[in-house]
This record gives structure tokens, sequence and C-alpha cells, in this order.
């Protein structure tokens, strides 16, 4: 990847995450820890990969994101504001009264949301329907989703792995945020879901385990993936709660919003970064 | 004797005739034989999908091909196309409004010989609290081919109980007109009204007869829209007949029984009777032992009726 390129989308993961915990502090509670673990995907996505056109969010040729791992959100909506889905002025009515931000997403009232998800392995299936649909009638779209590794202990996306695997889902690229971390602790410990990989083998899938915090990975796994004749996942081994000092690696800052105090610092750290990544991308 | 046909076939026969002329998608979990969603397959295999024995993934992946602007038609038996993936259908399903029809067969008692585990009496409940979810329970084949017809040109989520046991066809399809929300009249009367849904619209056919050797003049309403219902409908009936029957091969809780209910108390209040499966587990048997054994037939339906009238 061109350094130009890279320095933007970092720019991008950045303002995500800046954008993300504000949203959250403003509405008393959400999941930092995993929406700051999947800035980066994000950014590559929202801002090189998908073909979507925010000027015609239905556009039934465009290519759908489905966050399986719906509490999020936060990120999601953070990318897509920056996008131009709706206005950044918007974020921070996540999850008040009246709010079109739901504190999971609402494909019927957030633009560019393809999917309502937030109950845990419900959307992969959907994903999987969205590809198998798009195969059978021909259309040029492909199907991305995103899976938390908790989630991996929801049968349901087994049923699904294996429903893609059988038909062949080429058009499907899935991505685990292998953080490591869910609500009760280390996922190893809670119930062990690995080897994440190996599993999606075994189901028909190619698979592929990279470094989700660096665009050049994301950019050779996606490519790999598109080339692939079945349905392909990417486990990325990502960092909970990437890019503010004491959220990192703490299960703790699954599902709980900031204080003022870490607020204050939180944004301090993430406006730092915001400043250096923007200082890199004009100077190169 | 009327011609007995279950609804679960005509159902598999609309499918297959709308397919000509309609585009759209079925799916099934290893029982496409037994929904008879089988006939569609053959005639339109590239628009149908066999899930395998994965009920929760068929409900989401379904929603996930309507959300690309494609109907789809899901089934597999009631127990576990709405037991087992309920909360697929609330999340993925109903709450954004996708257009998926659950078209669960083998609802009910009449599932027969297979047992409670495979006995859902409890489907109407659980669906028609589920908002956005239209509830739909077919009488006959007459009625279940128009429904399904109904249900396709109707843009959102539906749940169709239908049947695994041959009934009668007590409608004519020459002359019958379906419309969602609409209760049927099918016999008018003047001192109770009999509120009947899915098969039970049989037995309360029959119940009207033998309930003229009592003295009784029962009025017959088939209502196989459960929601939206007809409240008008059944304040009008009440209103004039001043006594209330339902009649439903499902739980006295939160079907047919409740439904009507509920609109009376906020309408009409009037004296009723709920004939229905009493808060139980079935057991093994035939469906006609079964009918029989539940006191869902016209026996049962008199009995309660005379018993409400003070007769």
């Amino acid at each position: 990847m061109q350094k130009q390129e890279t320095l933007l989308l970092a720019e991008r993961a950045a303002e995500i995450r800046l954008r993300s915990v504000d949203a959250i502090y403003h509405a008393k509670s959400g999941h930092p820890g995993g929406s700051l673990s999947i800035s980066d995907l994000l950014a590559y996505l929202y801002f090189k990969e998908l073909r979507i056109d925010p000027a015609n969010p239905q556009d039934p040729a465009r290519d759908r994101f489905v966050l399986s791992k719906g509490h999020c959100c936060p990120a999601l909506y953070a990318a897509l504001a920056i996008r131009g889905f709706f206005p950044v002025e918007d974020l921070n009515t996540l999850r008040k009264l009246g709010s079109y931000l739901s504190g999971h997403p609402d494909m019927k009232n957030v633009p560019g949301v393809d999917m309502s998800t937030g109950s845990l392995g419900q959307g992969i299936s959907a994903a999987a329907g969205m590809a198998l649909v798009g195969k059978r009638e021909g259309a040029p779209y492909r199907v991305y989703a995103v899976l938390g590794d908790g989630e991996l202990q929801e049968g349901q996306v087994w049923e699904a792995a294996m429903f893609a695997g059988h038909y062949g889902l080429d058009n499907l690229i899935a991505f685990v945020d292998f953080n490591h971390l869910q609500i009760d602790g280390d996922v190893r410990e809670v119930m062990n879901p690995t080897p994440i990989d190996r599993k999606f083998e075994a189901f028909g899938w190619y698979a592929q385990c990279i470094d989700g915090h660096s665009f050049d990975a994301l950019e050779t796994a996606i490519e790999n993936a598109k080339r692939a004749d079945k349905p392909a996942v990417i486990v990325m081994t990502t960092v909970k709660g990437k890019g503010v000092s004491f959220m990192e690696n703490q299960s703790g800052w699954h599902g709980k919003a900031p204080k003022a105090e870490e607020y204050e610092i939180a944004m301090k750290e993430l406006t730092a970064t915001y400043e250096t990544c923007k200082e890199a991308t004009i100077h190169g | 004797m009327a011609e007995k046909i279950a609804t679960r076939v005509a159902y598999g026969n609309a499918l297959a005739n709308l397919g000509e002329t309609n585009h759209f998608y079925v799916m099934d979990a290893d029982l496409s034989g037994s929904t008879q969603t089988a006939i569609f397959g053959k005639k339109f295999p590239e628009r149908f999908i066999n899930c395998g024995i994965a009920e929760a993934n068929m409900i989401s992946a379904a929603a996930g091909i309507a959300s690309t602007g494609v109907p789809v038609f899901c089934s597999s038996f009631a127990m576990f196309a709405c037991g087992r993936a309920y909360e697929q259908i609330r999340n993925s399903v109903a709450y954004p409004r996708l257009n998926v029809k659950i078209c669960a067969s083998h609802g009910g008692i009449t599932v027969g010989e297979d047992g409670p585990t495979h006995q859902y009496c409890e489907d109407l409940a659980i669906m028609r609290s589920t908002p956005n979810m239209v509830v739909v329970n077919p009488a006959d084949a007459t009625e279940a081919t128009a429904a399904v017809e109904a249900i396709l040109k109707y843009d959102g989520p539906v749940y169709c109980r239908l049947g695994r046991f041959a009934v009668p066809v007590v409608f004519d399809p020459a002359d019958f007109r379906f419309e969602l929300g609409k209760g049927n009249v099918i016999s008018d009367g003047k001192d109770v009204v009999i509120f009947a849904t899915g098969i039970m619209n049989a037995a309360a056919i029959e119940a009207r007869e033998l309930l003229k050797g009592h003295g009784v003049d029962a009025a017959v309403v088939d209502i196989h829209t459960i929601k939206p219902i007809d409240r008008e409908l059944i304040a009008s009936y009440a209103a004039k007949t001043g006594a209330v029957v339902t009649a439903e091969e499902h739980s006295i809780i939160g079907g047919l029984g409740s439904a009507v209910a509920e609109v009376l108390a906020e309408t009409v209040p009037t004296k009723m009777t709920r004939v229905g499966i009493e808060d139980v587990f079935g057991t093994s048997a035939s469906a006609e032992v079964l009918l029989d054994h539940y006191k869902l037939n016209a026996a049962g339906i008199v009995e309660k009726t005379l018993r409400l009238l003070g007769k």
C-alpha cells in the first residue's frame, strides 16, 4: 500500500476512535473496548474497500456490511458519519430518546446500516443469506461481516459457517475480532473458541490469521480472500480498547462508559493520536 | 363428508403455483417433504434453499435475503420454526420488519404420534405478542391457498400456521374471499357466537348443527387472522348474541381465546368460554384420538356452549 494511503487510513481510524469514545461518554453507556479494537478494520473497509455511496445508501448493487457483533456500533456509526452517511454532529445522540442511533444497529433507521444486529450469532447468518441470494441472482456485491471472538461461542455462528461452506459463498468475507476478551474475562478461559482458523477451515472456509491493526496485512488478506473460491474468514489479532492506554486489554472496558476524569484522559490521548495522524497525512 | 386435505398440502401447491409468476425464495430445514416445500423446490431449485437441521440460521439467513428485496418463505415444524428459532424471528425478522413469511407446518396437537416434544400449542401466543408480526391460522385447504397468496402480497413479516392432519374442506374455492385481518362469517346465529380458528372451524360448523337440537342458534365466525384481529366483527357478534365461545387447536392461554377476551373486555364485556388445550402438554396418539381426548371437537364445543348458556 502507498504510504500516503496508509497515513490517511490511520487518520480515519483515529477519528473513528475519538468519535466513538466521545459518543459513549455522552451516552453514559456503551461498548468502548470492542469498538476500539475494530476501528482500523472499519477505516479500511469504509475508506478503501467497500463499494458504497452515501448519496444512495440503498443501492441494490452496493457491497453489504454486517456488524454481527452489533454492540460495537459506536465505531460503525462514527465510520458511517465520517464517510458522509449522516452528520457527525448526530453521533453524540447515541442511545438517547428520539435518536436514530440506538444501542445496537437498526437497519431501518440508520443510513448505511445493512442489517439490524445486536443479538450475537444472528448477523453472520444474515450476511450468509445476503451472499447466497447475491450469488444466485448474479448480483455484483460482496458481503463483509465482523464477528466477535466471544460471539463464536454462539452455536448459530457454526450453523452459518456450515451453510456458507456448503453453498460455497465465495462472495462472503468474515472478520473475527480476536481481542481475546469477553465480559467475564479471557475468551480462552470462559469458553475457548480456538483454534478459530482451523474450525472455519473444517467448515469449508479459507482462513487467514493477521494483525488486525495493520492496514498492509488487512489489504493482503482481503485481496487473498477475494480470490478464494470459498467463503473467507480473516482472524484478526487485535487489542481490546486499542488507543486508550487504560482501556487496552482490560475486559472491564467491554461495556461501560468512562467517567468524566477518565474521559478527559482518553480524549487527550485519542486527540493527540488524531492530530499526529493529520500532521503526517499533510506532510506525507 | 367433505373432502379432506391438510393445509400444508395446500401451502405446498400454492407456493409452486405462485412461484411461476412471482419472484420469491423458499427455505426449509430438512423437512421439505413434510412441510410440502419440496414441490416448489423441485420446480424452482434455483430459488429453494435447504438449510439442514439448523432453524436459527435459516431464519436469520432469510432476513438477509429479504433485506435485498426478495420475499422469503421459511418452513419447518411449528415447534422448531417458531419455538426453536423464536429469538431469530424476533430480532432478525420482526424488529427490522423484513419480508419473511414463517409458514410452519405441524402446528398444534394433531402432529399426533410424535408426542409433546413436537406438538406446539403455544405458537400463536408467542407470535401474537411479537411486534410487527401478522399471525394467520387457516381453516382448510381453500383458506390456506388464499392465505399464502395474501401473505405474499403483504410486505412484512407473517407467521402462518399449517397442519399435518388432513381436515375437511369447509370453504368452496369458487366463491371464497380472503382478506388479512378480516374474519369470515360462516353462519349467522342469534343465541351465541363461536369464534373458531384453524381446523376448529370444521368442528364449530358441526357443533352448530348439534346445538340446533338443543334449541340454540349459534353463529360461526372464522377468525383466520389472529393478529391484527378483527375487533369490529368480534365486538358486533358479541353484542348481537351476548355469549361467546372460542375454539382453537392451541393453548387457551395467549391465542384466539385470549385475543377475543382482550377485545371484549375493552368493547363489549360478554360472558365467554374457551375451547382449547387447557395449559397442558400433549401426549402420543393419533390426531383423531387426541382431538377427542382433549375435546377439540364438536362435542367439546357443544358441552362448553351449553354450560355457558346455562342449559
